[in-house]
């Protein structure tokens, strides 16, 4: 069974949730809707003919036509039937970037998730702890995968220097990490003030 | 749990009082008692990121109680280069030397995929000696990673000599990719459509020697670890992951296939003729440190049975496809021929379009599935390209193998995974 009967599959269960199916280099790309994009991604994993139990990768495609939604892609792999499938969603940008995440479903999708909202802001409803991965927790350009973002970044070279260098070493903790740690308690009250202030956690 | 019952016989066996071999039960099974808890304040320690057990820029917060791991939380992105974003802006080709410094420890098979993706695009058919050589490349870098993986875990763990018999095979493997492309890391090999350059005369010879002496070191590192008891104690039942687990949490290459799961790209997803060569896949059991060990030990003998067999395979022939609109003509060719050197021209200013659609590709890296990911848009700069980065994903997993080990163990744990920063951080 390959990918493209997968496809069918999913054209004949979900009907007009399944918006389009084409095959690109011999990989098979089936577009959902992304309201049903948990249900079907799912089904895709648990069904005996399916079983893609293998998640390969999450990434998102920003075209360079700013008409273009935003992909999300869901790179799939059934190890037993060593088949691929790609199962993309279009997000129109004029609307919260948000989808359903993916990781009661599969645990690896963790980090990739967290990756792509770093880089792309796509908010993964229902993960356990979306933060920043690459980027620091405070970098306040945004989201640096987009194509309306600059390559050398948003800010200058000098703020972004003077940013570097104003970082309090206490920020490299998170505030979950200082709780562990009871040491919030111990601060002195500027250095609670600062970190509450937003010397992280806000971003975007 | 692992559930190892085996007793090992030491290589250099001690004698008890009665004159008998002293044989030491390893792999006792840790459990985490709930009860165990010493009802006190839980302590932070933070490792790295400059530390030299944690492979790089890698830092761990760890929660403990007592010396018993409560949490672990990584942090990455210290080494976080843009790479994906400033390949957007770059023909296909000058993203090679991009993929050079993304996972710096096994450079040359890292090119190849790139060029594998980058033809799959453009619908191109490299010719047989390309792909053979192309073969000698992924295998030649998955021994160098892996020797570097074996000598630093060594170190980790508390091992110092196998490190120094490692590094000088690394060095000999160093030369011979030195020879060939004139770097020794940073090393862009291949080329949409072809190679760099084709291997100078007498490297066979000198591949063949290196094929010939080098699993003998592999004999004495064997010698050293496979039963020792400190490296069996160390490694054995920690970091347990099931093979459930390891396809749940998308662990690939020695991390998934210890846990006893038979997936290799080569095998099962076979590219540059890999079905056509002999050589085995090994799969673990335990899903443990130990078993990771075993698994990449097995893949550098593996390695040298398909360099045997690639350079019986590796007859004379011509090396790049021939079509001047992806590669370069010969530079006397472009000085007199007025055709050569429009192609010249035009690939060096415009680059090569690639067709619009979209390519996933997967190698077997030495650190697990390295896929790269093109969209294109009929230009010659790819609208986007992910990288799909093994040890970040297997990475990801850290915290879970974790949980419940002592504090020493999580450094074997990290070593186990087999990281490399630069292309977890990219």
């Amino acid at each position: 069974m390959s990918g493209a009967d997968s496809a069918a599959a999913l054209k004949a269960r979900f009907g007009a949730a399944v918006t389009r199916v084409w095959e690109s280099c011999g990989d098979t790309i089936v577009h959902v809707a992304g309201v049903r994009a948990h249900e079907i991604l799912a089904w895709l994993r648990d069904d005996p003919t399916q079983r893609f139990d293998y998640l390969t990768d999450i990434t998102c495609v920003d075209y360079r036509d700013i008409e273009r939604p935003l992909e999300v892609c869901y790179q799939l792999r059934s190890l037993a039937r060593k088949s691929d499938l790609r199962v993309k969603i279009e997000l129109d940008k004029a609307q919260p970037l948000e989808v359903d995440s993916v990781y009661d479903l599969w645990k690896g999708a963790d980090w990739v998730e967290r990756e792509a909202f770093d880089m792309f802001g796509v908010a993964f409803r229902g993960h356990p702890d979306l933060r920043r991965i690459l980027m620091w927790e405070t970098f306040a350009e945004g989201y640096p995968l987009r194509k309306d973002f600059p390559l050398r970044g948003r800010f200058t070279r000098a703020e972004q220097t003077r940013q570097a260098l104003g970082v309090n070493p206490e920020a490299h903790y998170s505030f979950e990490e200082l709780g562990i740690a009871e040491t919030w308690a111990d601060l002195p009250a500027d250095v609670q003030a600062r970190l509450a202030r937003g010397e992280r956690g806000k971003v975007g | 749990m692992s559930t190892r019952t085996v007793e090992y016989r030491l290589t250099t066996p001690g004698l008890d009082a009665k004159g008998n071999v002293v044989q030491v039960p390893l792999g006792v099974p840790r459990t985490l008692d709930p009860d165990d808890d010493l009802h006190d304040e839980h302590m932070l320690i933070n490792i790295g990121p400059q530390h030299p057990a944690t492979h790089g820029v890698l830092r761990l917060v760890v929660e403990l109680d007592g010396e018993r791991v409560v949490k672990v939380i990584p942090h990455v992105g210290y080494l976080h280069s843009g790479f994906e974003k400033l390949g957007e802006y770059r023909h296909y080709n000058q993203i090679i030397p991009l993929t050079d410094r993304t996972d710096y420890l096994s450079p040359l098979s890292n090119n190849v995929c790139l060029a594998l993706a980058a033809e799959r695009l453009m619908g191109l058919e490299i010719t047989e000696r390309c792909r053979v050589l192309r073969v000698i490349a992924c295998e030649l870098s998955r021994i160098i990673s892996h020797l570097v993986w074996i000598g630093t875990t060594g170190i980790d763990i508390g091992a110092f000599t196998p490190f120094l018999w490692t590094f000088q095979q690394r060095e000999r493997v160093y030369n011979l990719v030195e020879a060939w492309t004139g770097a020794r890391m940073t090393t862009s090999i291949t080329r949409v459509g072809g190679m760099m350059a084709d291997i100078p005369e007498g490297w066979e010879d000198s591949l063949r020697e290196f094929c010939r002496t080098f699993p003998k070191v592999l004999v004495e590192v064997d010698t050293m670890f496979t039963r020792n008891a400190i490296w069996c104690g160390r490694n054995q039942g920690v970091g347990t992951i099931s093979a459930e687990e390891a396809i749940n949490y998308s662990l690939s290459g020695p991390m998934l296939r210890a846990s006893g799961v038979a997936f290799d790209v080569r095998k099962d997803k076979p590219y540059l003729g890999y079905e056509r060569y002999d050589f085995d896949v090994p799969v673990g059991q335990h899903g443990d440190c130990y078993d990771r060990y075993l698994c990449r030990m097995e893949e550098m003998y593996q390695s040298v049975r398909i360099l045997e067999q690639a350079l019986a395979e590796l007859k004379p022939g011509p090396l790049n496809v021939d079509d001047h609109r992806v590669i370069l003509p010969p530079k006397s060719r472009t000085m007199t021929d007025m055709e050569a050197m429009i192609h010249h021209f035009k690939q060096v200013m415009d680059g090569v379009p690639a067709p619009v659609g979209e390519a996933y590709v997967s190698i077997e890296n030495p650190k697990g599935e390295l896929g790269y990911y093109f969209v294109s848009d009929g230009t010659a700069k790819p609208v986007r390209w992910r990288i799909r980065p093994p040890s970040f994903i297997n990475l990801a997993s850290l915290p879970h193998l974790c949980e419940g080990a002592l504090l020493s163990d999580v450094i074997a744990i990290n070593a186990s995974v087999d990281i490399v920063m630069g292309e977890i951080d990219r």
